[in-house]
């Protein structure tokens, strides 16, 4: 059976959901395993599939545990892996979440926010999410997480969120929210060959030779990464472990690993960052908005400059790390910030770690869209 | 144009959704225009009632969402009703005829018995598609060619046909004996009955 | 002392273990190591090459067993390492993926998983230590602890129902179940061995001595007692009704029954099943189900 090729090239009209799995097949991904939840579920469906056309697995697991081990076990055996879910589902993946950061096993997470705490809203949107992603699963690590405004995004970044899981050795979120994930927009999908793509890191010797040791790292502090079945006879744990992936149970051992573990992540943060700027040029209020409430947060500088305030949009594209050092620079010379999410409070306390210039939430619990007027209404409080 | 909203509304089954998506496309994809879609996905989706919402412009669609429909299409009593307040003042407003009838109050409208003409190609279930080409020509908003590539990308082969002759037919029946403009004086008669195409207002 | 008698006293076994991660764990008198052993040799006799068996484990002390092995092994988390190594054995099919785990962490945490394997029938093969509690934690009650035996979170006894793990396997799905014991390590390693050359879900089930963790505080004096408990206890015989293998030591000269009580064959887990020509499909897949008829 023969269907369509794994780069769809071209311009397509593509729901933010189908987006982030044609992004997935760009970028080379050849394991889904997922359980249905919505707003995540066309996922979920599309991959069913597309995956199966160019060789891949879809796999649909019986519930989030058992698809977030089972993205981490496709990945150790060599496959490109991602699983997709929302707010209830990405609780339970926590757990080998974490499993992905001590064993060093890349892979990708889409989460599509909706509604929470517990059940919340099954099919509207929410933004509360972005502190579970920082710091959902116990103990210290480092997370990347992506925030697409645009389907074309949901596809760009589940691209790029690849490229950085197999950089890094790391698990990378795709953090999008149901209004993104439920519109359709053009999709522009680049020829194959122009779809980037950053290698895992593989041992420079081969199988057999004495002394080996897989988790030891070169000086960018990410060791070479083998797979299942090579020869290597290699051991994977989520224990502490040593250089040869022994565990090591001791406060010493503990503590190289685990800061070897954040830093080969913090040390790179300013290459990972990125954010979009929007009439930052004269700016003296900044709006900090990402996702879906960006889009009108750029509405409402719109409406803010129609009444001569110079207002502008710093938009975090990597939720974690966070472009703080932007909004360091940026408080030199503005008056103040306005940070509107569909949450009571989260990327704001991000802000204020970075400035001691007043920072004004705009806040909804979700269940819908953020429209432009609250956000203009804070522009106008805080422009004075 | 810079920024326009349409909301087209019905009840589950017409094919309101495919209608707007494929409207979306072509403005985005053949029609070199910016366009985002939307619909309502909340449980309330499941019953009767069913909108799709595009918004088109020129310049990036920022807020993607249709607060006041500039154009509001409506193949259902109810729909019409319901979003009927929401509508900027001027907008235009495009029904089924045979399936809306327009309150004593209505300004000028267009009016195409889109589930009858489809019915009349064989199947009722292209009376969205009927409706598309009605609204392609009435609202000028995105060219007809644009529109029935965007149906050629998007349905499958033995599907393709019969939704291009409704597009077309639903086209074609806004240029019978109607000027494509809502706001010039208004043509066909309450006499002519239902089915008579063109524009309608209250003093018809 | 020098080298060469060092290097004679060598065991046979050693390039299977690794050597250099001695002492393990375990205390004296438990059942994991000699049922550890018995599947290092199963590997050995396979004919598979050591480099494509993998071992896949959850946590728990039975979970320490890949780590002592030379072998590409995996140490995951509590109760996940089914879908773990289903993920390895789809993406490398050439693979001879082997999870060896224990019975909490494999029916009480990983329940559900265990089943949904079985039920897929995934090319995997699953040992289970079952030594009646959890012993890495200091003997609390699990879900084969057998009735009315003491354990720290059951003071005055377990009332709960335990799991018949071969009856649960059979009717899930798995193509062959066993049970034995880590007294009968020959039997085990010609179980484990049919494991290995099966397709599909296979299950095996080692009732094994936790003289710590659950004979101290069942008044059975040591491993040496444990392990005669399951000598003079056990029948072997494999064409037991399998909703005949419950384990109750509570009923004096109740037997526990071993043996290899299933061995079918059934479509064996294939995602890209439907995308394959269908004489290769027909040959091992789910959708040519009616090609297993009437064998």
């Amino acid at each position: 059976m023969k269907g369509e090729p794994a780069v769809l090239t071209g311009q397509h009209f593509l729901l933010g959901d189908h987006a982030c799995a044609e992004g997935a097949l760009a970028a080379g991904c050849r394991f889904f395993g997922g359980y249905p939840i919505t707003p995540s579920t066309e996922v979920a469906e599309w991959l069913a599939r597309r995956l199966p056309e160019v060789g891949g697995i879809f796999v649909q697991m019986e519930d989030e545990l058992a698809s977030m081990a089972a993205i981490v076990g496709a990945s150790v055996a060599g496959a490109r892996a991602m699983t997709a879910t929302s707010g209830p589902g990405f609780s339970l993946m926590m757990e080998n979440l974490g499993l992905a950061a001590m064993m060093e096993v890349p892979c990708v997470v889409v989460n599509v926010q909706r509604g929470g705490p517990s059940t919340g809203l099954p099919t509207l949107v929410g933004q509360a999410d972005v502190m579970q992603a920082r710091w959902g699963s116990h103990g210290d690590y480092e997370i990347v997480a992506y925030s697409p405004a645009s389907p074309q995004e949901c596809f760009d970044l589940t691209v790029k969120a690849f490229n950085t899981a197999d950089h890094f050795r790391i698990p990378v979120l795709v953090m999008a929210d149901e209004v993104v994930a439920h519109m359709m927009e053009r999709v522009t999908i680049p020829p194959a060959e122009a779809i980037p793509r950053v290698e895992r890191k593989r041992p420079r010797q081969g199988p057999g030779g004495n002394g080996f040791l897989p988790f030891k790292a070169d000086d960018d502090l990410i060791p070479p990464m083998v797979h299942a079945g090579e020869g290597y006879r290699i051991h994977f744990t989520g224990l502490t472990h040593d250089e040869r992936g022994y565990p090591a149970i001791t406060a010493p051992a503990h503590d190289r690993l685990v800061r070897r573990l954040v830093d080969k992540v913090r040390q790179k943060a300013w290459e990972i960052v990125e954010y979009e700027e929007y009439r930052l040029e004269d700016v003296s209020v900044v709006i900090i908005a990402y996702g879906s409430t960006a889009r009108s947060a750029r509405r409402a500088v719109g409406l803010a400059r129609e009444q001569g305030i110079a207002a502008g949009l710093l938009r975090p594209i990597t939720l974690w790390p966070f472009p703080g050092e932007r909004v360091k620079k940026l408080a030199e010379r503005v008056r103040a910030f306005v940070v509107p999410e569909l949450n009571l409070g989260q990327i704001s306390r991000e802000v204020e770690r970075f400035t001691s210039l007043p920072v004004l939430g705009v806040n909804h619990a979700g269940g819908a869209m953020m429209p432009p007027e609250p956000i203009l209404e804070a522009i106008r409080e805080v422009a004075g | 144009m810079s920024r326009q909203e349409i909301r087209l509304a019905g009840y589950g089954g017409q094919g309101i959704v495919l209608a707007g998506q494929l409207l979306g496309k072509a403005a985005a994809i053949y029609d070199g225009k910016e366009a985002v879609f939307t619909q309502s996905y909340g449980p309330e989706a499941r019953g009767g009632a069913s909108s799709a919402d595009v918004v088109i412009s020129d310049g990036p669609a920022d807020y993607p969402l249709v607060s006041r429909p500039d154009f509001l299409v409506a193949m259902f009593q109810e729909a019409y009703e319901r979003y009927r307040p929401e509508m900027v003042p001027g907008g235009l407003l495009v029904i089924d005829s045979d399936l809306v009838k327009p309150l004593p109050d209505e300004g000028p409208y267009r009016a195409v018995p889109a589930t009858r003409l489809a019915e009349g190609l064989g199947k009722k279930i292209v009376a969205n598609m009927v409706m598309l080409g009605f609204f392609t020509a009435v609202s000028g908003l995105v060219r007809r060619e644009a529109v029935e590539a965007a149906l050629r990308s998007s349905l499958a082969p033995r599907l393709l046909d019969l939704n291009l002759r409704a597009f077309g037919t639903g086209y074609d029946y806004s240029a019978s004996d109607a000027p494509p403009h809502p706001t010039l004086s208004p043509a066909g008669g309450e006499e002519k009955g239902e089915g008579a195409p063109g524009v309608r207002g209250k003093a018809a | 002392m020098t080298m060469s008698t060092l290097i004679a006293e060598r065991h046979p076994s050693d390039p299977l273990f690794r050597a250099d991660r001695l002492p393990h764990i375990w205390c004296p008198g438990c059942g994991i190591g000699p049922a550890m052993h018995a599947y290092a040799q199963a590997m050995v006799e396979s004919g598979i090459p050591l480099a494509r068996h993998v071992c896949v484990s959850g946590i728990g002390c039975t979970g320490r067993v890949p780590g002592y092995l030379n072998m590409d092994s995996y140490h995951t988390t509590h109760g996940r390492a089914i879908p773990f190594a289903m993920a390895i054995a789809l993406v490398k099919p050439e693979l001879e993926v082997t999870v060896y785990s224990g019975d909490g962490d494999l029916f009480a945490i990983g329940g559900n998983h265990f089943i949904h394997a079985a039920r897929r029938n995934v090319d995997i093969n699953v040992i289970c230590i079952n030594n009646f509690n959890y012993g890495m934690t200091g003997g609390q009650v699990g879900p084969t602890t057998p009735m009315g035996a003491r354990a720290t979170t059951a003071p005055f006894g377990n009332y709960e129902q335990p799991f018949n793990l071969p009856h649960l396997a059979a009717a899930t799905g798995a193509v062959f179940v066993a049970r034995w014991t880590s007294l009968h390590l020959r039997q085990l390693k010609q179980a484990m061995l049919r494991a290995m050359k099966k397709r599909g879900f296979t299950f095996i089930e080692v009732l094994a001595p936790c003289p710590v963790g659950f004979g101290r505080p069942n008044d059975i004096g040591d491993a040496m007692e444990e392990m005669t408990l399951y000598r003079e206890g056990c029948v072997v015989d494999p064409a037991a009704p399998l909703d005949s293998l419950d384990i109750d030591l509570r009923v004096k000269d109740r037997p526990i029954v071993l043996g290899n009580f299933v061995d079918v064959e059934r479509p064996v887990f294939d995602p890209l099943a439907m995308m394959r020509p269908t004489s290769e499909a027909e040959n091992n897949t789910a959708v040519a189900g009616k090609t297993q008829e009437g064998q």
